[in-house]
């Protein structure tokens, strides 16, 4: 396991009162355990404000875990006896920006961009800037015309090249895709999909492709993480995920995909409302609320994970045997 | 940890010199922000060698020549009250008037920088306990704050440039603490934590370039208002001291000849706008040449 995430836990304070005291508590990610295997792709889809966002910043540390750790090649990041440092961890995890126009600075031509990190980790500039140009023509953009350029001078597509170029310059083994495809046309999302995919290949990396478009978490990865409001509703192989689905939750989120197949069209009832408010949040199972089969026994018990087969989690209980719900093994 | 983050002291200095170097290339081609440069060139380089430029003593007075009009004979722009040369004086008074125009702001720039891009960037408690500090300060009108702390250290030049000083830290301040603090929320600075630098990398690659254009552009049309502070002071008894030429000194020296020769009694008042007239619209250019989107 390359990456291993043991109760990761992180609660934002909603504005403090003028005295200090905190008027509530979001649980924006609240105790999530998962495990990636080297050169896998860890598809993490929901809605926005699932947390699958805060998870990327917390594994990158670019904000502090409450509670939980974080192990990369099986190593405690940050810890103090046999632990990788930070900046250790942080050559070897990269992770790509939703905004690509954001993630770089408009100040610096894009080779200087790539250049920076692994300048940070002491390599001389010259070889640097040519490893960056050589990363330049692996992602597509010719370094003759681009490596010059500034972020403004660049299309979206072009733009989210760079940025992978930027990770990939630190030579790292696990990149963290935060919607990186999410706001590109629908043609140049194909192409920087399929370049991800030949630069796993040839880098031998490993992948959490975070994104809220099923079709295209289904088409990168080997299995699937579904989050709901900080916590794991269900997680295990792809086509397992989208073929057995147990999650009342994912059932519903696969039911809204849209689908040119008429013998595919949806029948179960869409979601209704918006996700309930992540702010001390209910005891029990957090999807209750808008779960059709919700009963009393999901009102005071929160689903643990049951083991389904073949290292198929689902947070149900529905799925979990002898939980008391009376439509018990039924969810498929 | 620190070993690696020294080892970036060398920075991408080939994309540094080219980002300044391109908004070298493009001041270079705006005419408006030339031809006021120059001008302000003149100026300066008048100032630095009134000695061998003026016409004549600034010193020597004439009971008899008081007050000529512009064109006389001998004294091409007139005299003052005490009959001294009136275009002597203005060119020895750029000498003190640019010097307690620019000083204090550039001071203040530098200082007012530090402090409000380190509140800006770490943020939190830091950002608290500065511009608190730096609102106490701005309670208080800047002119009163400038004679309040003038006359606490006492008159002379060196303290009316010092409570000059004090008085222009706490705007840059706050300019570059809420263009530090857009800045820091951007995903490239997110990008930079994430490959691993320390803070004053940070700073210096990526947060500088993005905030010390609008803070520069501000404080540039700071240097008008900090010389009429500066005559301020002098007319107050804080700053410059009669007889040594200076605009406002000058100016407010002046101002009892208004209806006998307007036009002498205005030329220090003409020099005091055209010097900022020149820094503003130089400004100007140079906050369009930094713009790299255009």
């Amino acid at each position: 396991m390359i990456l291993q995430v043991k109760q990761l836990k992180k609660y934002f304070s909603t504005g403090k009162s003028f005295f200090g005291k905190s008027r509530g508590t979001v649980h924006a990610v609240d105790d999530i355990s998962f495990e990636v295997a080297a050169g896998e792709t860890l598809g993490i889809v929901g809605e926005s404000g699932c947390g699958k966002t805060t998870a990327a910043r917390l594994l990158m540390r670019l904000i502090e875990p409450d509670e939980g750790e974080v192990l990369l090649e099986g190593r405690r990041i940050g810890g103090a006896q046999g632990g990788m440092s930070l900046t250790e961890a942080r050559r070897r995890m990269q992770m790509v920006f939703q905004d690509s126009y954001a993630s770089l600075n408009p100040r610096l031509p894009i080779e200087a961009s790539i250049a920076f990190g692994p300048m940070v980790h002491g390599v001389a500039e010259r070889e640097a800037l040519k490893r960056s140009r050589d990363l330049l023509a692996r992602v597509g953009l010719e370094p003759s015309r681009f490596a010059a350029r500034y972020s403004h001078e660049l299309s979206g597509g072009q733009r989210q090249r760079v940025n992978i170029a930027r990770a990939l310059a630190l030579q790292p083994r696990v990149v963290i895709l935060d919607e990186a495809v999410s706001a590109l046309d629908k043609s140049v999302e194909a192409q920087v999909l399929n370049l991800l995919l030949d630069l796993k290949t040839e880098f031998g990396l490993t992948y959490l492709f975070i994104s809220h478009d099923l079709n295209v978490v289904r088409y990168m990865s080997d299995r699937v993480m579904v989050m709901y409001l900080g916590k794991i509703a269900e997680i295990g192989p792809v086509e397992s995920i989208y073929r057995e689905t147990g999650h009342p939750y994912t059932r519903a989120l696969l039911s809204a995909m849209p689908t040119l197949d008429p013998d595919r069209r949806t029948t179960e009832p869409p979601l209704a409302g918006d996700p309930p408010n992540p702010i001390d949040p209910p005891p029990g199972c957090r999807f209750r609320a808008r779960c059709a089969y919700a009963e009393s026994v999901c009102e005071r018990i929160d689903p643990a994970d049951a083991v389904g087969h073949s290292g198929h989690l689902i947070a149900c209980h529905m799925s979990i045997p002898r939980s008391g719900h009376t439509r018990q093994g039924l969810a498929q | 940890m620190s070993a690696v983050v020294d080892a970036i002291q060398l920075a991408p200095a080939a994309a540094a010199h080219g980002y300044w170097r391109s908004v070298f290339s493009r001041l270079t081609r705006d005419k408006v922000a030339l031809t006021f440069f120059s001008i302000l060139v003149l100026i300066f380089v008048a100032a630095i060698f009134a000695p061998l430029i003026a016409p004549s003593d600034p010193y020597a007075s004439s009971i008899l020549n008081r007050l000529k009009p512009i064109g006389t004979p001998g004294h091409l722009l007139g005299t003052d009250e005490l009959g001294r040369d009136m275009l002597t004086r203005l060119i020895y008074g750029g000498r003190l008037s640019l010097l307690m125009g620019l000083a204090p702001v550039v001071l203040a720039f530098a200082v007012g920088s530090f402090l409000g891009i380190t509140a800006g960037f770490v943020g939190g408690r830091v950002n608290t306990a500065i511009m608190r500090t730096v609102d106490v300060f701005y309670a208080f009108p800047s002119v009163l704050l400038a004679v309040a702390i003038s006359g606490a250290l006492g008159a002379g030049i060196v303290n009316a440039l010092v409570s000059l000083t004090i008085v222009f830290i706490p705007p840059i301040a706050r300019v570059a603490e809420s263009v530090t603090t857009q800045v820091r929320s951007l995903d490239f600075v997110e990008a930079a934590r994430a490959s691993g630098a320390g803070a004053p990398t940070i700073i210096r690659v990526h947060i500088i370039g993005n905030v010390l254009g609008p803070i520069f552009i501000y404080a540039t049309s700071l240097i008008s208002v900090c010389m009429i502070l500066a005559s301020g002071l002098s007319f107050l008894g804080l700053g410059t001291k009669p007889p040594q030429p200076e605009w406002g000194l000058m100016l407010n020296t002046l101002r009892t000849a208004i209806f006998q020769n307007p036009w002498v009694a205005a030329l220090p008042g003409m020099m005091i706008f055209a010097v900022s007239i020149c820094f503003n619209l130089l400004s100007d250019g140079v906050r369009q040449a930094m713009d790299v989107t255009r």
